[in-house]
Order: C-alpha cells, then structure tokens, then sequence
C-alpha cells in the first residue's frame, strides 16, 4: 500500500436529486480526507445518457463505481456511512 | 384506491395476443393489453420460454417490439436456448423489433450505505422502450432482485412504484417470478403488486414420467378458463392444449368412409364410419388390432387422403414390414406424403405431452384420417379420472377438424368375455363406434371374431364374423352357429361340410317323398277316374230303362188308342193323354 494505484471512481446519479447531491457531497468529502491526490470522480447524470445505465449495470442510484483498482466494486446509496464507504472502497482510513 | 382505478380504465378490456398456441384462447384473446401480467412456477417449468415466445411472437406476428430484461440469464445464453426452437433473437435485435437487456448484480460487489432507490433501473428499461418503440416488456425474474439487493423494504417499494410505471407507460408486461413454499404464488409476494393476472406453471412428475401444466389464476375483468391445462415445450415452443374442448358442439358430417375392409363396413350399415367420428377397436394381444388400424390408414390413403398413424408399440419400419405380410405395401404412401407414420416410446414423456405433441404432429400435416396404435400404452397405469379428459381433449381435437381417429386399444384379461369389455367403459364412451375382437380358442385352434359392438347412429350388425389375416388381406368370414356354439377356423369349414352333406341328404329324402306322393296321387286319379266310369255305365243303364218304359208306355197308349178307335167313341180318353205331354 506504499505505492498506491489511482482511484477511479464514477458516480452515477439520476438528476439533481437530494440523494444525488447528498452523494457527491459526502464522496467529495471522504475522498479529500482519505484518499487526497489519488483519486478522479467522474460523474454520469443517468437521465442524460441513459445508455451507460447498461454498461456498469447500474440499477440503484446513487452508485458508486470503483473502476480502478480492480476488482470493480460497487457502492449504492448517498454514501452517509464513511466507514461503509471505505470499506466498500478497500481503503485504508487515514487516521488524523 | 387501486380497486377505484380499474374500471375506469377502459370498458372492455383490450388483449394483446401472446402468439403461444391455446393460452390466446384459454385467456380469450391474449394477456391484457397496457397491464402486467405474473407469470410463477417453480425452477425450469417454462417461465422464461413463455416470456421469450410472447416477445418474439409480439415482434413477429403483431409487430409489437418488445424489451427482454433478464436478471438470470444473460443474452447469449438466451440467444441460444431460443435458437433450438427457430427464433433468431440476434436479427430481431438487428432489426429493432426487441431489446435485450441483461441486469446482473453480483452481490459481493455491492455495498450498501445510506439511501437509494432503483431510478438507475427504470432508465434502463425506459431508454430500452424508447430505443425500438416497445409495446410489450417481460421482465425475467425479477426477483433475483432480492437477493442481490440487502434492502428489501426499498426494492419493494421500488418494485411497486416499477410495475404501476409500466402501467402507466401502456406496456404489456409479463413478470415472472419464483414459486414460493407452501401455498405462496410466489416468493417474495409479487402478486401483491401485479394484480391483473396471474398465470401459474406447474412442473409435476407423477408415475416417473412428467407434465407440465398451466393455469390461469387470475385475470381481472376477464373470462377465463380456470383448469389446469397441460403444455409443451416442444419444437415449436410453447404450446398449451387447447381446451374449448370440453364443449361438445362439433359439427357432424353425415359423410361416410371406408374402414378399408369391405365386409366391415357391411356390418357398418353398409357404409363405413362416419367423417369426424372416432372409433375404438379393442381386443386382447394378438387379435389384429393394428392390422385394422393399417388398414385404416391404407383406405384414407387410397382415397388419396391423408392419414397420420401414432405407433407406440412398434417402429415404422416394422409396421410397413409387418403390413406388407398381409397384403399392405405402406412404404408408397409414406413416399409419396399420404401417410405418416410416428413411432414413438409411450413412457417418454405423460399422456399429456404426448397430447400435445400430437396436436403439434396433427397441425402442421392436417391428416384426414388419424390412427393411434394403441391408445391404452399411453392411458397406462392412469388412472381414469384423469386419462378421461385428456383423451376427452385428444378426441375433441380430432373432431373439431373432423379428422376421423381410430384407436386401438389393448384389453388386459385374454379371452374373458366381461371382463374384456369392462376394462374398455371409461373410453368406450368417448367413442363413436367400438369394434371388438375376440380371440376363439377351439377345436385346438385360436381364431378372431370381429363384432360391433356399438356403433352411433346407424344400423349395424350384431353379427359375429370370423376376422381372417392372410396374405391376400384382411377379411371378415360368416361364423357358423351350431349348437349355441360359433365355429371359426377349420372347425367351420368342417361344420360347413358337415351341414352341406347334411343338406344334400335332407334334399335326397324330400324328392324321394315328392316321388311318392306324386305316385299316390296318380293311382287315386286312376281310381277316380274307375269310379266315375262305373256311375257313368250305371247312369246309362238307367237313363235305358226309363226310355225303354216311355216307349213301351207310348205304344201301349197308341195300342189302348187305336183300340178305342177300332171300339169308336175314344175322343174323350184321347184329350188327357195328349195334354200330359
């Protein structure tokens, strides 16, 4: 874990919705405190290109997808619990 | 507030054909057009078949595209287990008429944290809709859901707030879902929120040898029929035993044809059977049965008809051998598209299946003369409460199409006589016309008789006739009574000799009666004549005499006259003479 891989991380969200917002608000968050510098969020409204719902079988939203490092993993719901959210993700917390 | 929606929907409710042979007419028209629709079984009965014909059968027949999202299975797979049945998904999909869309949620991927919903999954299905312009989704099970999703109090939620927006959208759906244990339609109680019809597939194996069955639970608004019908997954896919059957209003054509056996239709008022009749010919092992079954078929074929023959017993190449060493060459007919011949193993599959698929066989060929051979292999250890309306369906089928069926039938006890007939009451009612054979053990010899036993709606006779095979044929001999006893076989020829020189000698004695009454006849003429000769001397002499005693009294008056002439005076004595004259 000394040299560890880039995250790539997607959130897909459908539209502005509260549970939207919430989510992207609390990866933000996480990701800053936990996994500065190592990370990109790329996020896909799914109301505006429905046909990537397909792609990472996305059913629930919010999810989040870990694309890298493999394997895929996936985080559904507005991400409140940190810990669950880490552990979804496989990161070590940083503990300040 | 759900019960106040439906009647205002529409005032009749529209259907939307599924294309699957006898559902559309057991739900009277297809599933309800613009509602979902629950299809539940338990695993591999069909669910998945019958979703994937309503789709392809949508696109294909009413030009409805549809949406396939599976949750088990993926897209090749299914791909190529519709393959074998000739749908070819991949150019459907090429063409826009249908979507596939395959949902997979790995459990172990997931984590779950905080709230969501299943928005991600109602745009997938909607841009899939939007994509061809669907009228029709199936959603293949949607179940698998829950054990992907740890949440079940949101995946309901979102599984009612689903089927109530495929309503909304006007689609046709077909959800399917597992069984559940016990009484449960199904696992997870979907019926709870696809409420407007409901279909059940059933699995069942009873005796080793298994059925499925189908039947309509509910459909709200609608007529429907409420049994349990079997179905086939066969080469065609899905198809369920029509079942108007139990009806009883076919048309009955006055028709009539030759069972191929001349004297048999003699005994048949002359005719034969009737077009669209049935008839039963049953006998012991050995009796011929499947000689008149041939023979059957061989007529319709001759008349340039065709004739389909379901042997369970032998293959087709042993029949055609085997008629070929009574006189019957098949093999022509075979060649030239008359005749079909499908041999197949009773215990293959149920009563049922095997309903079905000879439904299927009688479609696709449209034979005028159908030949089950012997129907009892396939009714074995049924019991008859339920082979009765299965062979109710079967002859129903036939007459619907007025395709005349002959059925042959095996009969347990060899030469029993009421008990032979016993074992046959439960079919023998379904039947027109019921042929028996018999087998005849005497004189060291077993030989057949053939009576009709009953016949619908025409004289027939209630002779016995001695059935003969050769290789001239089949055919039916006179018996010869004698002493209460019918004589068959040589013991007939012997008595039919004995009673032709029994008939000479009775002729012999009559003539030489004849002789000697027209003997005595002569001899009283003669003395007939001798008497009347004598009355007629007799009548001369005295016819002599009186003429005599005139003349003589005549010359005693001229004497006594001239006398009195010669005395004068006698004018007086002469008047009285002359007046007697």
């Amino acid at each position: 874990m000394k040299k560890p891989a880039t995250f790539e991380l997607r959130l897909y969200v459908a539209g502005q919705s509260a549970k939207s917002l919430a989510a992207f608000a609390n990866l933000r968050r996480i990701c800053e405190t936990h996994l500065a510098g190592q990370y990109r969020i790329e996020v896909i409204d799914l109301l505006k290109t429905p046909a990537l719902a397909a792609g990472d079988q996305i059913l629930a939203v919010p999810t989040l997808v870990r694309r890298l490092p493999e394997p895929i993993k996936k985080i559904i719901g507005d991400l409140s619990n940190e810990e669950r959210v880490l552990v979804g993700l496989d990161v070590q917390p940083v503990t300040v | 507030m759900k019960k106040n929606m439906h009647p205002a929907v529409t005032p009749a409710l529209r259907k939307s054909p599924t294309g699957i042979i006898g559902l559309d007419e057991i739900t009277g028209g297809g599933l309800p057009t613009g509602r979902p629709t629950l299809v539940c079984g338990s695993a591999g009965c069909g669910k998945t078949m019958l979703a994937m014909e309503f789709i392809v059968r949508g696109a294909v027949e009413s030009g409805e595209p549809g949406v396939f999202m599976m949750f088990e299975e993926n897209e090749a797979e299914l791909t190529a287990n519709v393959r074998s049945l000739g749908f070819d998904l991949d150019r459907l999909v090429k063409q826009k008429m249908i979507a596939l869309d395959h949902v997979h949620i790995e459990r172990s991927e997931i984590e779950e944290t905080g709230e969501y919903d299943l928005e991600g999954l109602f745009i997938r299905l909607g841009y899939a809709i939007d994509a061809i312009g669907a009228k029709r989704v199936v959603l293949d099970t949607v179940e698998a859901l829950f054990a992907g999703l740890p949440n079940h109090a949101i995946l309901r939620a979102e599984l009612r707030r689903l089927f109530r927006w495929l309503k909304n959208r006007g689609m046709t759906a077909i959800i399917t879902g597992e069984r559940g244990e016990g009484n449960a339609i199904t696992r997870y109680g979907l019926e709870e929120y696809v409420a407007d019809c409901v279909i059940t597939l059933d699995h069942r194996v009873t005796e080793q040898i298994s059925t499925r069955r189908l039947r309509v639970l509910k459909y709200r608004g609608s007529a429907h029929g409420t049994n349990e019908y079997p179905f086939l997954i066969g080469e065609r896919g899905f198809s369920v035993l029509p079942i108007t059957s139990l009806k009883l209003d076919h048309a009955a054509p006055a028709e009539r044809l030759s069972t191929g056996v001349a004297r048999l239709d003699e005994m048949l008022g002359g005719k034969g059977v009737f077009r669209g009749s049935s008839v039963l010919v049953s006998g012991a092992p050995g009796t011929g049965k499947s000689s008149i079954g041939a023979k059957f078929a061989d007529a319709a074929c001759r008349r340039g008809e065709r004739a389909l023959l379901f042997a369970y017993e032998e293959s087709s190449a042993q029949i055609l051998r085997n008629m070929r060493s009574i006189g019957m060459d098949l093999a022509p007919w075979v060649k030239k598209g008359l005749l079909q011949i499908h041999a197949s193993r009773p215990t293959l599959s149920g009563l049922e299946q095997h309903l079905v698929a000879m439904h299927d066989t009688v479609r696709a060929f449209r034979p005028a003369v159908v030949v089950v051979d012997p129907i009892s292999n396939l009714t074995l250890e049924r019991s008859e409460a339920e082979e009765k309306p299965t062979l109710m369906r079967l002859i129903d089928l036939l007459k619907r199409q007025q395709i005349t069926a002959l059925f042959t039938s095996l009969t347990t006890s060899g030469s029993g006589t009421s008990a032979l007939e016993d074992s046959q009451v439960g079919m023998s009612s379904l039947m027109d016309a019921w042929l028996l054979l018999r087998n005849v053990e005497f004189n060291g010899e077993r030989n057949r008789t053939l009576h009709v036993l009953k016949a619908r709606g025409m004289a027939h006779s209630n002779q016995v006739r001695e059935f003969v095979l050769s290789d001239a044929g089949i055919d039916l001999v006179d018996v010869v009574l004698s002493e209460d006893r019918v004589l068959t076989g040589t013991a007939r020829v012997a008595q039919a000799a004995h009673e032709r020189y029994a008939t000479e000698v009775r002729r012999e004695d009559h003539e030489r009666k004849l002789r000697q009454l027209g003997a005595r006849r002569k001899a009283i003429e003669a003395q007939v004549a001798a008497l009347i000769a004598a009355g007629e001397a007799e009548e001369a002499e005295v016819k002599f005499a009186i003429a005599q005693e005139a003349l003589h009294e005549k010359s005693t008056q001229q004497n006594s006259v001239a006398l009195a002439e010669r005395r004068g005076g006698a004018k007086s004595v002469h008047r009285p003479t002359k007046g007697k004259r």
